[in-house]
C-alpha cells in the first residue's frame, strides 16, 4: 500500500476520463439497426449469402444433429452447383441451377444447440448479429425450435424448422418468419389411426405412457383424440419423467389394468428404455382381453430403431419420410432416390429422416428467395405461403399460408422381424394420404382462434 | 472447502503492510480497490472494440467476440459469477444449486413482461425479489448443513425446481418449450397492437438496438442492452467490493477459515451464511432478470444442475475469493461455448489452405476433436491447466505475468494481491 503512485489528482483524473468514455456511447443508443438502408435484416453483401446451421451437436440428439449437418453441406454443395445435384433435379419448380442462391454462392456457419433452449438462442444469436446470417435452420426438438423461431421473428431472420414433431411449433407458438416441412403429433395420430384399427380392431382399451413435457402432452393429446374417434377406448394415462432410465415401475401396472395396447408416447432414449422394459416384461407375447398384446410408438426415427435394436420388430409407429420410399411405394414419391443416392454416395449411409427433412428446407428456402428475386424476408414468406411442389420425396406438397406447415403424405412404419442391416430396420406399411391428416388452422390442438402468425418482421 | 487462491499468491506479500488503508474519499474504496473498479469499468465500456480486435474480412474475424449477444453474457454471467463468489469465495460454502435462482429470477422477470410493462427495470426488480425470497427458503433449510451435505442439498433444490419448471408447473412456466413474449400478451402499462409482440425496452430504448462504427475493415458494435447489463455489472461489482472490505465480510472470511471455533466463542454465525446466501442469491436473481431483458425467453433448462456447475467452474477459473477472478472466468467460459463451438472443419480447411494438401488434412484431423461440438474438450482441458498450474485461476495467472515485468518491492501494488491475500489472512 505504502508504494501506491496514485495520488487523489491522478485519480480523479482518471475518474473523469474514465466517466467520458463511459458517457460517449449512450450517444449512439437508440440509433435504429445497422444496414437500415437495405431495408432488412442482415442483406446480403458482395457475392455471398451466408446461411445458418443451428443443429445439436452435443446432448440427447447429438446423432441427428450429425446427420442434419451432413444434409446441410449436401445441400450447400448441390446449390453452389457442385455434386450431381441431388433432388434440384427432381424438384417441380425449377429455378435453382447451381449458381447459388438468386446468384450469390451459398456460405454457411454452424452452431450447436446443446438440445438447450438457451444454447440455442444463443448460438442463433451469433449467427444473426456477428456472421450475418440470412436465414436460420435446424434444431432436433420442439422446445429448440419454438425458441430460435421466436427469435428469428424478432431479429427479423426466416427460420425453417427441422426435425421438431410437437404441435406447438405451428400450431400456438406459430410465427410469420418460421416454417415447418416435418409432420407433426396431430398427423401422427390421424395416419395411426386407421390403420391400428385395421390391425388390431376398434374395440380395444389403450394404455398411454407419455413423456412428461410439451411434446409428449401434444402427441398424447393426438393419438388419444384420434383413436377414441374410432372406438378405441383409453383406460389410464401416466406422465413419465423426461430423465426416466428404468421404465419397469411404470409398464408393470399395464397387464393388469384392464388394457391390451400400450402407446408409448416417448423420443429418443426413452423410447429406447421403455420399449426395451415393455419388451423385458413379455407384454408382446401377452395377452389381454382375450387379444394379442400390442404396442405403439407413435414417433418413429432410423436412429431410435437402431438404440432399441430387435425391440422393435412388429411395432407401429409413424415418419416423415423414408429411405426406402421410392422403390417400394413407386414414382409419387420422387426425388427419394436423387437425394438418398446423393448422400449415400458422399457418406456412405442412407439418410435419416431429419436429414430428409433439413435438406429440403434449405433448397425450399433457396427457391423461395430466386422466386421472389429478393432475400427480403418478406418477400420470402410471401413466396413460401400457399407454395405446392413435388418432387422431394413426399408427393405432392403444401406449405399452407394459415400455419406455415406442410401437408403430405405421413408414412406408418412397422419394425422390422428380420431387418438385413443396421439401416434397414422399419417396413413400411402404409403411406396415409394427405387429406386424412389435414386439419383447420384454427383447430383445438393448434390453438384454436387465438394462434396467430402475426406479422412478417424484415428486420430494420 | 478448498481454497483455490492461498499459498503461491500470499506468500510473496506476506511482509507487505495492510494494516492500515489510506482511504480515498472516492465511493469510499481504498485507492486500490478504486484502481480496480475503474479498471473493470473502462474495460466494460470499451469491451465493442476490446472483443473486436480483427476485421471483419480477414480469417481471424472468427475469433471476434464483440457482438452484442456475447457482450450481454459476459457482464450477466459475470454478475451470477460475482454473486456466487460472495457466496463461495467468502464462506467457503459450496452451492451447487446456484442456478435455480438464476431461473426463478428469469420467469419472474418474463411475467412482469407479460403482464405489467415492457420497461426493463420492474421485471429485474422482480426478478431479483424473488431470487431472493427463494433463496431465503432455500438458504434457511440448506445452511443446517455444512460442507458437501449443504452442496447436495442445494442441488437437490436446484433439480426440483427445474423437474417442477419442465413439467409439474407447465402452466406457469411453459413446461419445456419455456416461455417467450407473444402477439397475445397485452402488458397493462404498453400500448400494442393486436398483432405485435412486445419488445423489451427501457423507457423507449430497445434492448437489441446497436449503433455500428464502420472503422476500415473494423465493425464495432455499440448495443444498448448490453450497455444497461453492463452498467448493472459495475454497480453489482462496486456492491461486492464494498461487502469484501466490509466487517460483514470479514465475518464471512471467518466462517471460511473456521466455523466451529466461531461457534465456540458463542457467536452464532448462522444469520451471517444466510445473508450471504440470500444476497448471492439476489445476485442470480439480477443476472437471470437481465438475461430476460436482452433475450425475453426463459427454458427450464438454465435451471439444470449443469447450469450450476458452470457457475462453479466460471468461479474456479477466473479465481475464487478474487473480485475480478470470477468476472475473468464467466468472460473465458462464455467466449469458448460460443466460439469455439462454432469453428467447424470447413473453417479449419480456410486456415490451412496455403499448406500442402496432406498436411492440411492432418491438421484438419488433429485438431477435429477440440472444435465445434468438441469445445466441452478444450474447456475441459483449460480447466484442468489451470487448475494444476495456477490454483489461483486466472487471477493468479495475470499476477504471475506482471510480476515478471516488475521489481520485487513494488510487486505489492498488485490490485488483485489484496484481495487474495485478505482471504488468506481474515484480520
Amino acid at each position: 500500500m505504502t508504494s501506491s503512485k496514485f495520488t487523489r489528482r491522478g485519480l480523479l483524473k482518471t475518474g473523469a476520463a474514465s466517466g467520458i468514455a463511459l458517457a460517449t456511447p449512450t450517444i449512439f443508443t437508440g440509433a435504429a439497426w445497422a444496414a437500415a438502408h437495405t431495408g432488412f435484416t442482415n442483406a446480403p453483401q458482395g457475392d455471398t449469402v451466408t446461411l445458418g446451421f443451428n443443429v445439436p451437436q452435443s446432448g440427447p440428439y447429438a446423432d441427428e444433429g450429425a446427420d442434419e449437418l451432413r444434409a446441410y453441406e449436401l445441400a450447400v454443395e448441390h446449390l453452389n452447383g457442385e455434386g450431381d445435384g441431388g433432388m434440384l433435379n427432381t424438384f417441380s419448380s425449377k429455378t435453382l441451377d447451381g449458381t447459388g442462391i438468386n446468384g450469390k454462392r451459398v456460405e454457411y456457419v454452424t452452431g450447436d444447440t446443446q438440445t438447450k433452449s438457451d444454447a440455442a438462442r444463443a448460438s442463433a444469436r451469433s449467427m444473426i448479429e456477428k456472421d450475418g446470417a440470412i436465414m436460420i435452420t435446424g434444431g432436433s426438438s420442439s422446445g429448440v425450435a419454438v425458441a430460435v423461431q421466436a427469435l428469428c421473428q424478432e431479429a427479423g431472420v426466416i427460420f425453417m424448422a427441422g426435425l421438431t414433431h410437437s404441435n406447438d411449433t405451428t400450431g400456438v407458438d406459430r410465427k410469420a418468419n418460421g416454417f415447418r416441412h416435418f409432420f407433426n403429433s396431430y398427423m401422427s395420430g390421424a395416419a395411426l389411426a386407421p390403420i391400428l384399427i385395421d390391425q388390431y380392431g376398434a374395440d380395444r382399451k389403450a394404455y398411454h405412457l407419455t413423456a412428461d413435457y410439451n411434446w409428449g402432452y401434444t402427441t398424447e393429446e393426438a393419438m388419444r383424440q384420434s383413436t377414441e374417434a374410432m372406438g378405441w377406448e383409453t383406460v389410464n394415462s401416466v406422465k413419465t419423467p423426461l430423465t426416466q432410465t428404468d421404465f419397469s415401475s411404470y409398464i408393470a401396472p399395464v397387464l393388469n389394468s384392464g388394457a391390451d395396447v400400450l402407446v408409448l408416447n416417448h423420443y429418443g432414449g426413452n423410447m429406447v428404455n421403455s420399449l426395451t422394459n415393455a419388451v423385458q416384461f413379455g407384454l408382446r407375447e401377452a395377452e389381454a382381453n382375450g387379444k394379442q398384446f400390442e404396442i405403439v410408438v407413435p414417433l418413429y426415427s432410423e436412429l431410435m430403431a437402431q438404440g432399441a435394436g430387435e425391440n422393435i420388430a412388429g411395432i407401429l409407429g409413424s415418419q416423415n419420410w423414408d429411405w426406402k420410399l421410392e422403390n417400394q411405394l413407386g414414382e409419387r414419391y420422387v426425388g427419394t432416390n436423387a437425394f438418398v443416392e446423393s448422400f449415400g454416395n458422399k457418406y456412405g449411409r442412407p439418410p435419416s429422416q431429419a436429414a430428409h427433412t433439413c435438406y429440403v428446407q434449405t433448397l425450399l428456402y433457396a427457391d423461395a428467395v430466386n422466386r421472389a428475386g429478393s432475400f427480403n424476408p418478406c418477400a420470402v414468406v410471401e413466396a413460401l405461403e400457399g407454395f405446392e411442389f413435388d418432387g422431394m420425396g413426399n408427393g405432392p406438397t403444401l406449405y399452407r399460408a394459415a400455419d406455415h406447415q406442410c401437408f403430405k403424405d405421413v408414412i406408418v412404419v412397422r419394425g422390422k422381424e428380420n431387418p438385413e442391416n443396421e439401416f434397414d430396420l422399419v417396413e413400411i406399411v402404409e403411406a396415409t394420404p394427405v387429406d386424412q391428416v389435414t386439419y383447420e388452422p384454427n383447430h383445438p390442438q393448434f390453438g384454436g382462434d387465438a394462434a396467430s402468425l402475426g406479422d412478417c418482421n424484415p428486420g430494420a | 472447502m478448498t481454497d483455490q487462491t492461498t499459498d503461491t499468491t500470499a506468500r510473496p506479500y506476506k511482509t507487505a503492510d495492510s494494516a492500515k488503508k489510506t482511504r480515498s474519499r472516492m465511493l469510499g474504496l481504498t485507492s486500490r480497490d478504486l484502481l480496480l473498479f475503474v479498471i473493470v469499468a473502462a474495460l466494460t465500456m470499451l469491451a465493442p472494440f476490446i472483443l473486436n480486435p480483427f476485421p471483419t474480412n480477414s480469417g481471424l474475424a472468427q475469433f471476434n467476440g464483440g457482438y452484442p449477444d456475447l457482450m450481454q453474457r459476459f457482464v450477466i454471467f459475470g454478475i451470477f459469477a460475482i454473486g456466487f463468489n460472495i457466496l463461495f469465495g467468502l464462506t467457503g460454502y459450496l452451492s451447487f444449486g446456484h442456478a435455480a435462482f438464476l431461473g426463478v429470477g428469469s420467469y419472474a422477470a418474463i411475467w412482469m413482461m407479460k403482464l405489467l410493462t415492457l420497461n426493463v427495470i420492474p421485471a429485474i426488480i422482480m426478478g431479483v425479489v424473488f431470487a431472493g425470497l427463494f433463496a431465503l427458503v432455500v438458504g434457511f433449510v440448506s445452511l443446517r448443513r455444512s460442507g458437501i451435505y449443504f452442496s447436495i442439498l442445494t442441488l437437490a433444490f436446484a433439480q426440483m425446481s427445474y423437474a417442477l419448471a419442465y413439467s409439474v408447473l407447465t402452466p406457469i412456466t411453459g413446461g419445456e418449450t419455456g416461455l417467450q413474449l407473444k402477439s397475445t400478451d397485452t402488458p397493462l402499462l404498453s400500448n400494442l397492437s393486436a398483432t405485435e409482440i412486445g419488445r423489451a425496452n427501457l423507457f423507449g430504448i430497445d434492448m437489441r438496438a446497436s449503433y455500428e462504427m464502420s472503422v476500415g475493415n473494423w465493425l464495432f458494435t455499440f448495443n444498448a442492452g448490453y450497455y444497461i447489463a453492463a452498467a448493472f455489472m459495475l454497480l453489482s461489482f462496486y456492491i461486492a467490493i464494498r461487502l469484501f472490505r466490509s466487517p460483514f465480510g470479514m465475518m464471512l472470511r471467518a466462517v471460511k477459515s473456521n466455523q466451529q471455533r466461531m461457534n465456540y466463542t458463542g457467536l452464532n454465525s448462522r444469520p451471517y451464511t444466510l445473508a450471504a446466501f440470500v444476497i448471492s442469491g439476489m445476485y442470480a436473481g439480477l443476472a437471470g432478470g437481465l438475461m430476460v431483458a436482452m433475450d425475453t425467453q426463459v427454458g427450464p433448462e438454465r435451471m439444470f444442475w449443469t447450469a450450476s456447475g458452470e457457475v462453479v467452474l466460471m468461479t474456479i477459473l477466473g479465481g475464487a475469493g478474487t473480485l475480478i477472478g470470477p468476472v475473468l472466468g464467466a468472460g473465458m467460459i462464455k467466449y469458448m461455448e460460443n466460439i469455439v463451438s462454432k469453428i467447424n472443419d470447413s473453417i479449419l480447411h480456410q486456415w490451412f489452405a496455403f499448406m500442402p494438401d496432406g498436411i492440411e488434412d492432418a491438421l484438419v484431423f488433429v485438431i477435429h476433436p477440440f472444435i465445434g461440438k468438441g469445445w466441452h474438450l478444450t474447456l475441459g482441458l483449460l480447466f484442468m491447466l489451470v487448475v494444476i498450474f495456477l490454483p489461483g485461476g486466472l487471477v493468479e495467472g495475470g499476477q504471475r505475468i506482471a510480476a515478471v515485468f516488475r521489481r520485487k518491492e513494488t510487486k505489492a501494488t498488485s490490485v488483485e494481491s489484496d484481495a487474495a491475500k485478505q482471504q488468506q489472512h481474515p484480520e
